[in-house]
């Protein structure tokens, strides 16, 4: 076989002992898919009939048009969510030794890090398809055609790398699982502080300018925009960029913490 | 793919490590002839880890050159990989994944042909008595069972060397006992085992030939028993109520060594019959009464003490002397 195909086969291998993982501890899988359904029903049920009255880009207001405008920034949080898992299963490899072992192994290198990522995929796209089926049955309606469809799978998944990968780099660094499960909790609150709940013009100014120019909120207007029609204007092309640029940087900051850092030095 | 053979497995000239200002391994040669055991002793913080770490391609070495089943570990750290096998001293096992399932993934990452790894797989379950074990998480294991897993992990590879790193360290007698046996059946399969240990008895019983490793630098190197043969011969040791007596006896043994603070003399001696009885003999024609007499063969402790200034570590988890472990086997019978 040649070299790529072994790359092919050891990431396959690690796929299916990640997707194996996930099904024994559902626990982790049913808490990144639960958090955002919550917190779904939370806004649309206790806050909506308020928020939604309040937004402009939600005409008539009430509940229903609220869902309608919260739906993207809650995928976003999902996808946020399941990589918290993404961190806390790296990390639980790291310290409980198996990685030391396939390092020792004549395996590809790639391997390790690519299954967990693909593995989060399915774990992030599950998690997806679970939102969007409970907002479809609480009233959200999006006016998207099969490309706009396309085009918001496109930016969802471009986002999941993205977030994946830096979560994969900040599992790597954690010393422990419990800092793994914590640190990329900063990425669940980013949808609140940016266009997600509420516009960013409704807020104070200075937190209106983060609102306005962090990268959760071009992605969440690009989505808005293909399901609901709203205008995109340059939050397209300001959401790929910054998902070119978080996912190449998780990647390379991972690379580098994974062959140095998987060996902790004991005497 | 596969080197031609040598007679070395493992050969090592002037290893370095330090992490930063530490000095880890100072300059360190080993050479070690293919199909045998090599044992590496040395206390705590030795360097044991940090060796077996820098063979087994995990950590990069400051200097030095390895050649392992022909192959440089700078030049060539993948193919050293295809040759090796690995079991550190913590658990490299999946701890969501059954036993069962840990030794497929092992099948699957050696780029096995599934039935026949799945053979294997059942011979190694057998072999290490895991076959009740291998539809259960390593969760409900202990930790000797966990050690055997971790092993026969390894094994699925079929490695030429392989790599213990305190093999039985925290294990219960029994359970050494059983991982001893099963060093020795590989050994005598023809693999070349690298095995780290701070018991000296392990070192003892398993080991063809023994490097001492002290301060990351090899202090000796030998057989067991050229090392015992380094350090003074057995001796009598008779322990006394008063420093008169203890004087008295001295005047008697020309060629005894006094120790004054623990009231002790030591009689050279092969710890045999007629050779005690003349101590005895002498004792009496001196007219002295020892309080205690204990009879002291030669062993590694000896060697270490002699060679290092040091007597050999207590680990208070561990160490369990032989007459401890036999003692501990009555018990559990």
């Amino acid at each position: 076989m040649t070299t790529l195909a072994y790359t092919v086969r050891d990431s396959r291998t690690m796929l299916r002992r990640n997707v194996r993982r996930m099904l024994r501890y559902p626990s982790l899988t049913a808490m990144v898919i639960g958090i955002p359904v919550v917190l779904l029903l939370l806004f649309v049920f206790v806050f909506g009939g308020t928020l939604g009255a309040g937004i402009d880009a939600a005409p008539g207001g009430g509940r229903t048009e609220y869902a309608n405008y919260v739906v993207p920034g809650i995928l976003l949080m999902t996808l946020a969510g399941a990589v918290q898992g993404t961190a806390i299963s790296i990390s639980m490899d790291m310290t409980e030794g198996i990685v030391a072992r396939f390092r020792t192994m004549a395996i590809s290198r790639a391997a390790v890090l690519t299954g967990h990522v693909i593995g989060s995929v399915i774990q992030s796209a599950i998690g997806v398809v679970v939102v969007l089926a409970v907002a479809f049955a609480i009233g959200f309606r999006p006016t998207a055609g099969p490309l706009e469809w396309l085009g918001a799978v496109a930016v969802l998944l471009m986002a999941a790398l993205a977030l994946i990968w830096l979560a994969v780099a900040l599992g790597l660094k954690a010393k422990s699982v419990e800092t793994a499960s914590n640190t990329p909790m900063f990425l669940i609150l980013l949808p609140f502080l940016g266009s997600g709940f509420v516009p960013t013009d409704s807020m104070p100014v200075a937190l209106a300018l983060f609102a306005e120019y962090q990268p959760f909120t071009p992605i969440i207007e690009t989505l808005r925009g293909l399901l609901r029609g709203t205008p995109i204007g340059a939050s397209g092309v300001l959401a790929v960029v910054w998902c070119v640029v978080i996912a190449g940087g998780g990647y390379l900051w991972s690379r580098r913490l994974y062959e140095r850092a998987s060996v902790r030095p004991r005497a | 793919m596969t080197a031609p053979p040598t007679a070395s497995a493992i050969t090592v000239s002037d290893l370095r490590k330090s992490f930063g200002d530490l000095v880890v391994l100072d300059g360190i040669d080993l050479d070690v002839p293919a199909g045998t055991i090599f044992s590496l002793l040395g206390p705590n913080g030795a360097g044991k880890t940090t060796t077996v770490q820098i063979l087994s391609t995990l950590i990069p070495a400051d200097a030095g050159v390895v050649r392992i089943g022909g192959h440089d570990l700078r030049a060539d750290p993948g193919s050293v990989r295809g040759v090796i096998g690995v079991t550190g001293q913590f658990s490299a096992v999946d701890n969501l994944l059954t036993g069962e399932e840990n030794l497929m993934l092992m099948v699957d990452l050696n780029h096995l042909d599934r039935r026949e790894g799945r053979r294997k797989v059942d011979d190694l379950l057998q072999r290490f008595d895991l076959v009740d074990a291998a539809k259960t998480t390593p969760f409900t294991y202990s930790g000797g069972m966990r050690r055997k897993l971790d092993l026969a992990m390894t094994l699925v590879g079929s490695p030429r060397v392989i790599f213990l790193d305190e093999p039985t360290t925290g294990l219960d007698p029994r359970t050494r006992r059983t991982m001893w046996e099963i060093i020795r059946e590989l050994a005598a399969d023809g693999v070349t085992i690298f095995l780290t240990t701070q018991y000296l008895e392990e070192a003892d019983e398993l080991a063809d030939r023994i490097a001492l490793l002290d301060h990351g630098r090899i202090v000796a190197e030998g057989t067991p028993a050229e090392l015992k043969r380094m350090i003074p011969g057995g001796h009598v040791s008779l322990r006394f109520t008063d420093p008169a007596r203890l004087a008295a006896a001295s005047a008697a043994f020309d060629d005894a060594f006094r120790d004054d603070e623990a009231l002790t003399l030591q009689v050279p001696s092969d710890g045999g019959v007629r050779s005690l009885r003349a101590v005895l003999d002498r004792l009496d024609a001196a007219g002295v009464e020892a309080d205690e007499l204990t009879v002291h063969t030669p062993d590694l402790d000896d060697v270490f003490l002699a060679l290092t200034g040091r007597p050999a570590p207590a680990d208070p988890t561990a160490a369990p002397t032989a007459a401890a472990a036999d003692k501990e086997k009555e018990l559990s019978r």
